[in-house]
């Protein structure tokens, strides 16, 4: 079992979640975060150019069993990138990260089948 | 401009603060420039005959605030039932109103609507009415300066553009939407406004008493919700419609605009009989009668056939209800707007139904509730005509019945909803194919208030 975090443009947000559909993966968490990256934006208040320091973002987090975890990277991949060929400063990363364990609070059953 | 320009040539030898003053002054001259040219050309404006009623100017000063405050009302009503991501662009589509249709009413708005007929009764116009240089001193019959008269109606005309964007919400672009309500207020709302409420206008003069729109049901709601659903069709749904859920990001401002449009509906109302007495009162008791009628029967009906009794829908219960009072708040008693009331919401919660069914998306129902309601509300309203008009009009024309006067709303009713939709449907197509009216992908994708203004309604909220 591996836990997937995704950190994404809030635009590209109504695509990834779509294209995750698309490939059965439906069980996701999608909260808003802010953070820094290499992308550098600039907003206008007042007619003035400000570059805010934290910048915001979608992070998703998805528990998937080993064998899913290509396809959900395949599938982020793609719909997460701002231009089809190579993607542009700011499209944002994904982790993974081992899952120790995936406990379903209904039922209480364990493993990958709580998944 | 040529203050400017000198102001611009002089920039190089002077600091920034020194810049920054010359500049302003610049721009002072050269606004006063225009005023002096504007008010040179006024010097004959006619003098008062009437004196000023200052009970009736006093209750008119008031309902043009309260219409006024309508508009934010409007604002909060549909800034709430967007997205998070679409707020300050769908609140800009009716402050925005208030800017544009406010300027073009003084330069042309108030002359096409309540000049003399001109092109065969198609509009109005009156050279005095120019920049509103002519009415400098009047004061109309009804004893109140044709200021606020002017002032008055002038907000009728910011508001029914700024209904239209209910229908299309979340995925037109910005500039066209400027474009198109300045186009479509004077191409559909002025002439309509002329022939409905002008002394000389064809429909005001049709059968015993003219058709009955007191407050704007075929000119405001009618237009407003047909030309809606003209542009929402042609432009087509938002991405993701209806599968994607989408989702109300803030009740309790669509919450507090519905109570804002109900207390600026009493302007609304009452205001239109232009004067502070009988007639005033008789509109708000029907104003208020079927407000609370249409809410209480839409949570009715929403809790029988739901289970449960949504804020939202007592909320389009009390538009509902307003809506279709409007054109029935002069001649009905307060029983009949207590059946306006009814009627309306039923026949609304019928028709938005019936939208889901067929799947377009008129977005926050500018169609659904102020289509309907307004056709609902001025055919209806037929049959609650109080006793005292119709004998007027049977006097005026011997004869004259609730069926003959039932033929003439229904005639309105008819060319206001014919006209609309042709005009708003051509102007949709030039405005398309010219500035591109509906947002690309990636501007609704990223929303509104990102793509158009470059701002964020709130910090950090749920996402979508």
């Amino acid at each position: 079992m591996k836990l997937i975090t995704a950190i994404i443009r809030e635009t590209q947000l109504d695509k990834v979640r779509e294209a995750l559909i698309a490939a059965e993966i439906t069980r996701i968490t999608v909260s808003r975060v802010s953070g820094h990256g290499q992308q550098r934006v600039e907003e206008i208040h007042r007619g003035q150019r400000v570059v805010p320091d934290l910048i915001p973002k979608i992070k998703i987090e998805i528990a998937v069993n080993d064998a899913f975890v290509d396809i959900t990277i395949f599938t982020i991949l793609k719909s997460a990138r701002t231009s089809e060929l190579e993607g542009n400063l700011g499209d944002g990363k994904i982790f993974i990260t081992p899952l120790e364990e995936c406990i379903r609070i209904r039922t209480g059953e364990r493993g990958g089948s709580a998944i | 401009m040529i203050f400017y320009h000198i102001c611009r040539a002089k920039l190089y030898f002077l600091n920034s603060k020194q810049v920054f003053s010359m500049y302003v002054s610049g721009k002072r001259a050269f606004v006063l420039i225009i005023v002096l040219f504007a008010l040179s050309s006024s010097a004959f404006a006619s003098g008062g005959k009437a004196t000023v009623d200052t009970g009736a100017t006093a209750w008119m000063l008031t309902s043009t605030a309260l219409v006024l405050l309508m508009v934010p009302g409007l604002a909060m009503f549909y800034g709430g039932l967007v997205r998070s991501k679409n707020v300050m662009g769908t609140i800009m589509h009716s402050y925005v109103a208030m800017g544009i249709i406010s300027v073009l009413w003084v330069i042309a708005g108030y002359g096409l609507c309540f000049g003399k007929s001109i092109l065969g009764g198609w509009c109005g116009w009156n050279p005095d009415y120019f920049f509103l240089k002519g009415i400098d001193n009047n004061i109309l019959d009804a004893g109140v300066p044709e200021y606020v008269f002017s002032m008055f109606q002038s907000k009728f005309a910011i508001i029914t553009p700024a209904l239209i964007a209910g229908a299309f919400a979340e995925r037109v672009s910005f500039k066209a939407y400027c474009i198109f309500i300045a186009i479509w207020s004077l191409l559909v709302y002025d002439p309509l406004c002329h022939w409905v409420w002008a002394s000389d206008g064809f429909i005001y003069n049709l059968g015993a008493k003219g058709a009955i729109d007191f407050a704007g049901g075929t000119v405001v709601h009618i237009s407003a919700g047909v030309s809606g659903l003209v542009a929402a069709l042609y432009l087509g749904s938002r991405r993701g419609h209806p599968f994607q859920v989408i989702r109300p990001n803030n009740l309790v401002i669509t919450m507090l605009g519905a109570g804002l449009l109900w207390v600026g509906w009493f302007g609304f109302n009452a205001g239109s009989s232009i004067s502070s007495g009988l007639g005033t009162a008789q509109a708000l008791a029907a104003t208020q009668v079927a407000a609370a009628t249409g809410s209480i029967t839409w949570v009715i009906i929403e809790g029988l056939h739901q289970g449960k009794a949504t804020a939202l829908g007592f909320a389009s219960g009390i538009l509902a209800g307003l809506v279709a009072v409007t054109p029935a708040a002069g001649v009905v008693q307060p029983y009949g707007a207590m059946c306006l009331g009814m009627a309306a919401s039923g026949i609304c919660y019928l028709a938005i139904m019936t939208k889901n069914k067929l799947g377009y998306d008129d977005s926050l129902d500018a169609f659904g509730i102020h289509g309907v309601g307004g056709i609902a509300g001025a055919i209806l309203l037929t049959f609650f005509i109080r006793h005292s008009w119709m004998t007027e009009a049977s006097a005026l024309s011997p004869g004259w019945n609730l069926w003959k006067q039932l033929g003439i709303q229904a005639a309105a009713v008819g060319i206001a909803i014919a006209y609309s939709a042709m005009v708003t449907l051509a102007l949709v197509y030039a405005v398309d194919k010219i500035f591109g009216f509906k947002s690309s992908e990636t501007d609704e994708m990223a929303g509104l208030d990102r793509s158009y203004h470059g701002e964020r309604a709130y910090g950090m909220l749920n996402p979508s």
